[in-house]
């Protein structure tokens, strides 16, 4: 039985540390705690003789003393605490995205080159990666122990998270968020690989056709293309060079064009509406699933690197 | 103060009408205490029963119970028993309707037929959430998560909402009760700084009855309507915001955490200065701790979401705010060692559950620091550790203070003395199978063993069997107070007015007291914990 | 006090006033637990009208705005009418109480008659949330959530006119009895604040339900 948990991601050393840091204080406050217990039990026990000389009147000193300490410990922590998190949450530019469809009960994983598992994630060591999630019924959650990370798995929306692993090994999967009969069951494994071993995994476990060629085929499928290849008579957005970039709405605030703002352009159009169009576009909820909608988003990903390169 | 000789004053509340009539149709405080406090035994143990299979079937990995579905159920049944049904009346309503009136002085609450009402209302609720419990129960936990809850459960999802709301008019009831009696039926001369800290707690707690229950209340309308429409408010293929119910929820569910802390705080205030001859240190500070404590409790929900998608100044926030509402428990920490210092202490068995209470209760506060901490949260999250925090604090906190309270005031309210060597024992003992049962929890909780799995990976397992055989002990030393408590009923020694020395105004009827608590209302001229100071000299300021 | 007791004096009150004024306190706190009630409820319903507006408003504008307004004066009167009973009750003038009560019962009634009609016509014009729904195409998501709340919140609050009707007439029936002087008339009182609650609830939902839609 082993008492610590190994930890498998750069960007989880940090927490280590911070549970490090409350564990001390913590047994600290419940040495100090415990101790005076102990030693006024005995000390202070009501047939010991021991003289009890002359009892502090005012306490109001004590009062505030303890107060500050308190707070000024309580600070520390919040401090600490708060700007590890933030980072968590802000995944740097280069990651690679990996899209995460959630059911009840597994995990769907579909990499950019188009290959697709379930309750498997395989994933390369020392490279930042960023999971772009979402759920077909209720509410998941994506959980990595030995990464240190987790984050709920909604329906009708895009969570991201990311970290970066640097040990290779086969890694714990959990579903920490209840979410019906075989939660416990929606499990899986976190397989973090060597460059080389990863590049030999993509190539043997299919694929074939990208996300974004296969996104491509929806785009005329569903008729996208018909309103944004421009040439008909609607006037709407061309979507290259879209993703990433700035997008003026026509309430007159901006909108990143990151993944969860196209899956909301696509699933509710009228929330967003870019300046200077017409909000005629239709709603496709209840259209397109969940795995088209992944489609969709990388290749209008797909779209923004077409106009840099 | 009027000085009515009524007919029955002189009656001893137990002895004045034996029927079963008289028993159901009472409007004496005391006796639906009584009432409450034989509900709440049944549901501690119905809810403790669903404890001990939730740790039978955790022996071992692939779970001894068959079926995943089976343990879910269990589960949310212990939770929603165990919260709404056992510790949230258990010690405000149970023990505080006996007190409340004899520690003001008066004659009962104010409004005696509302008090009744409460109590029924409890009991429908009761029967309702125990009908669904019982014909197929529901699986969604106690947290009721949509779109889960609503959309995609099966079970009587939609009884066992109308239980708790019921029952939730129970605890308005109450509340108003309390803060009514608290403002308006003070004996003379019992100033608001000559209140005894249970009473402030009351105080307290009353105030996050009256006002977090509603807001659960149509929080639970609204998902009775999607569950039985299939509307969305909450739903997101419905067009409706999953995140909206779970702030709604902890509006309420966060307050509710101290409604179930705030009266044991108040217990433990109440036992430690009677059982240290001395007087509690820093009255005023601890008084308003609670005060503080229940109106910051409004605004720390956001914690239970900090890995739910809310906005991370949202989580921020919230995290800051969880940081600020610890501090009014240190003061309270602090200020009993304060108490104990150069006391003349006693240990019988009250004083006993409140050394455990402190010890535990700390340990339960602390962890809960970890999981303010934003980052670990990240990573403690719905695993075990969040289990171990909130039995440390509900379990080894709560249920000890009401221990605690039972103990202390058990002559007062039945006029029998109980076992004191027996009561000591089972006291240790349940400190001892407590820390057995969930300190396991907070290693698997860190190891990221996630909660409500009905299965597990194998290298959990002995953590897990250490749990379980340390729920095995908690049993038999809640087992045993049940019996001994039973026994003095009958064959106890006659109960003293004060057993402990105690200088509150309670003490001042006799054990048992009369249906009308007071013959001359009492005129209080010091303060609850004055007692003799021993070579006090001015000290320095 | 001497030995004697008024008659309505619970034996755990020092005096009438005593008791009146605590009762008058009970019925505030419990009006306030009951403003949290309602107040989350228009919370989560402003809450879900932001992230669609449209959809709010186009089944907003579907409501019955005469029978809302008609409705909303019913209250506002009937809230009047029982506030000079109490008046009259201070004067010792019982008979013009009883009379205010059924007058405001009168109008309760008249109040949930029209908004029975009212829901007998959203229900005919299938704009009940669950199963066929009147309003299609993309704003029906929220005008669905709309008539959610609408019907959520104007159940709730036909419970409470019930209920209060009901204890109108208890106040009746006690006051022809006797029950009251001007000394003591503190039912009256405490239901009149219970009565004027159930109607502020009314004007707080008016602009909520018929206004905002169309505005
Ligand atoms: C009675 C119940 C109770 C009480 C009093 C508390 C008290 C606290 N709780 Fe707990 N909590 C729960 C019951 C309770 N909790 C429950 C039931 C859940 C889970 C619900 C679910 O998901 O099912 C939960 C979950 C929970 C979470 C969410 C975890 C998650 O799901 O990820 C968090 C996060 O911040 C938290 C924090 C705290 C804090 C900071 C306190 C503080 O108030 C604690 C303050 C006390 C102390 C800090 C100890 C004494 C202090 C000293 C001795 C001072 C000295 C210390 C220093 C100087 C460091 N609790
Ligand atoms: C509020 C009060 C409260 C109390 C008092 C308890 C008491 C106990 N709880 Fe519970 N618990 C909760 C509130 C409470 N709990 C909540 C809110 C949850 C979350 C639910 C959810 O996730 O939705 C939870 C969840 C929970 C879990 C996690 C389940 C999961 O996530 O999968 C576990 C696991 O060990 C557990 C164990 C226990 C134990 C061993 C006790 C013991 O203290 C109980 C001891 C009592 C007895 C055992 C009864 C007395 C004896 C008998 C009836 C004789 C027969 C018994 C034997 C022979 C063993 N509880
Ligand atoms: C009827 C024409 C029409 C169809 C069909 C259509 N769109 Fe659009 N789309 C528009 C218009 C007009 C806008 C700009 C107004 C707005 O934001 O609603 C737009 C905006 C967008 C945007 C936001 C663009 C920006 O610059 O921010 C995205 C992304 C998008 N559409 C993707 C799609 C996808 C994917 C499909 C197919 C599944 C699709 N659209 C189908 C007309 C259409
Ligand atoms: Cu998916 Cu739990
Ligand atoms: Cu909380």
């Amino acid at each position: 039985m082993r008492l610590t948990l190994p930890l498998a991601a750069s960007t989880g050393a940090q927490t280590d540390l911070l549970l490090l840091g409350l564990l001390a204080v913590s047994l600290a406050v419940l040495g100090l705690v415990f101790w005076l217990m102990l030693v006024y039990a005995i000390r202070y026990r009501h047939n010991s003789p021991v003289d009890r000389g002359a009892l502090a009147e005012k306490s109001f000193r004590f009062e505030i003393s303890w107060t500050v300490a308190t707070l000024v410990i309580f600070f520390g922590l919040f401090i600490w605490g708060s700007t590890i998190y933030v980072r968590l949450y802000q995944p740097p530019a280069n990651a690679l995205k990996v899209y995460v469809v959630a059911k009840q009960w597994m995990w769907k994983i579909e990499h950019a080159g188009g290959q697709r598992e379930i309750n498997a994630l395989h994933i390369p060591v020392d490279t930042p990666i960023e999971l772009i999630m979402t759920s077909e019924d209720v509410i998941h959650d994506f959980f990595v122990p030995a990464f240190r990370v987790k984050r709920d798995v909604l329906p009708g929306q895009y969570e991201t998270m990311w970290f970066r692993p640097d040990r290779i090994g086969t890694y714990h999967l959990f579903c920490s968020q209840f979410c019906g009969t075989a939660h416990s069951n929606m499990i899986g494994d976190v397989v973090v690989m060597s460059a080389q071993d990863y590049a030999g995994w993509l190539t043997t476990s299919g694929g074939g056709k990208t996300l974004a060629a296969q996104g491509k085929g929806l785009f005329i499928r569903y008729g996208c293309a018909g309103c944004h290849l421009g040439g008909g008579t609607v006037r709407a957005p061309s979507l290259v060079g879209l993703y990433g970039s700035p997008v003026p709405l026509s309430d007159g605030s901006t909108a990143i064009a990151d993944d969860r703002y196209i899956r909301d352009s696509i699933m509710q159009p009228k929330s967003q509406v870019v300046a200077s169009y017409e909000p005629i576009m239709p709603s496709f909820a209840n259209v397109i699933g969940e795995d088209d909608l992944v489609r969709l988003v990388a290749y209008i990903h797909s779209l923004a690197a077409e106009k840099h390169g | 103060m009027s000085q009515i000789v009524l007919p029955q004053s002189q009656i001893s509340y137990l002895s004045d009408g034996v029927s079963l009539r008289s028993w159901l149709l009472t409007t004496d405080h005391k006796r639906i205490a009584i009432l409450y406090m034989i509900s709440i035994t049944f549901f501690f143990f119905l809810g403790g029963s669903a404890a001990a299979l939730i740790r039978y079937n955790l022996l071992v990995p692939q779970g001894m119970i068959q079926s995943a579905e089976t343990y879910n159920r269990l589960f949310t049944m212990h939770g929603i028993i165990m919260v709404w049904f056992f510790l949230v009346p258990a010690v405000p309503v149970t023990i505080g309707n006996f007190m409340l009136p004899l520690m003001l002085g008066a004659r009962d609450l104010a409004f005696p037929k509302l008090n009744l009402i409460s109590w029924y209302l409890f009991m429908a609720g009761g029967a309702c959430a125990l009908y669904a419990l019982f014909s197929g129960g529901i699986d969604t936990g106690w947290t009721f998560y949509t779109p889960l809850s609503s959309n995609y459960a099966q079970g009587h999802v939609a009884a066992v909402v109308i239980g708790i709301f019921i029952s939730g008019f129970s605890s308005i009831a109450t509340g108003l009760n309390f803060i009514v009696t608290i403002h308006r039926l003070r004996a003379p001369g019992l100033t608001w700084y000559r209140l005894p800290v249970f009473v402030w707690s009351l105080y307290s707690t009353s105030v996050i009855f009256v006002l977090a229950t509603p807001v659960l209340a149509i929080t639970l309308i609204l998902l009775l309507f999607e569950t039985l429409f299939h509307v969305g408010v909450f739903d997101p293929r419905l067009g409706g915001d999953p995140l909206l119910f779970q702030h709604l929820f902890w509006f309420y569910s966060h307050p509710a955490v101290y409604i179930m802390i705030l009266p044991g705080l108040g217990v433990v205030s109440e036992i430690i200065p009677v059982f240290a001859r001395k007087e509690l240190f820093g009255y005023k500070f601890v008084v308003w701790a609670s005060v503080s404590i229940a109106v910051i409790a409004f605004f720390v929900w956001g914690h239970h979401m900090f890995v739910s998608g809310q906005s991370l100044f949202a989580s921020v926030t919230f995290s800051l705010l969880s940081y600020f509402v610890a501090v009014p428990s240190a003061i309270k920490v602090f200020n009993w060692l304060g108490t104990l210092h150069k006391g003349h202490i006693r240990f019988d068995a009250p004083m006993i559950y409140a050394f455990g209470f402190i010890g535990l209760f700390t340990m339960g506060g602390l962890t809960g620091l970890f999981l303010a901490a934003l980052a670990a949260d990240v990573e403690l999250h719905d695993t075990y550790f969040v289990v171990a925090h909130f039995h440390y604090i509900m379990v080894g906190g709560m249920v000890s203070a009401y221990f605690a309270a039972l103990h202390y005031w058990w002559p007062k309210m039945t006029g029998k003395m109980y076992p004191e060597m027996l009561a000591r024992a089972a006291a240790l003992l349940m400190f001892l199978g407590f820390n057995v049962t969930f300190f396991p929890q907070f290693i698997l909780g860190y190891l990221g063993m996630p909660r409500r799995y009905h299965a597990y990976p194998p290298e959990f397992q002995v953590l897990n069997v250490l749990s379980s055989a340390g729920a095995t002990i908690l049993a038999a030393a809640y087992l045993m107070p049940l019996v001994y408590l039973t026994f003095s009923l009958f064959r106890g020694d006659r109960a003293p007015a004060n057993p402990w020395g105690g200088l509150g105004l309670e003490w001042q009827t006799p054990s048992p007291p009369f249906t009308i608590n007071f013959v001359v209302t009492p005129v209080v001229t010091k303060g609850p914990y004055e007692f003799p100071k021993p070579g006090i000299e001015p000290s320095d300021v | 006090m001497s030995e004697e007791v008024a008659p309505h004096t619970h034996f755990q009150y020092a005096d009438a006033t005593h008791q009146s004024d605590t009762a008058v306190a009970g019925m505030w706190l419990f009006l306030a637990s009951e403003v949290l009630f309602f107040g989350g409820l228009i919370i989560a319903w402003m809450f879900c009208r932001h992230w669609q507006p449209a959809g709010f408003d186009a089944g907003g504008r579907e409501t019955v705005l005469w029978i809302g307004t008609l409705n909303l004066f019913l209250l506002i009167t009937s809230s009047f009418v029982y506030s000079s009973g109490l008046a009259f009750m201070e004067a010792g003038n019982i008979r013009r109480l009883v009379q205010c009560c059924v007058v405001t019962m009168a109008i309760g009634t008249l109040f949930l008659l029209l908004k029975f009609y009212e829901w007998h016509i959203d229900l005919s014009e299938n704009l009940f949330p669950a199963g066929p729904f009147k309003i299609t195409g993309t704003d029906a998501g929220g005008a669905r959530m709309f008539w959610s709340f609408y019907f959520v919140a104007t159940v709730l609050h036909a419970l409470h006119m019930i209920i209060g009707v009901g204890l109108v007439g208890w106040v009746a029936v006690q006051a022809r009895r006797g029950a009251f002087d001007d000394g003591w008339y503190t039912p009256v009182e405490v239901v009149g604040l219970y009565w004027s609650f159930v109607d502020i609830v009314w004007i707080v939902l008016y602009p909520v339900i018929y206004l905002v839609g169309r505005g």
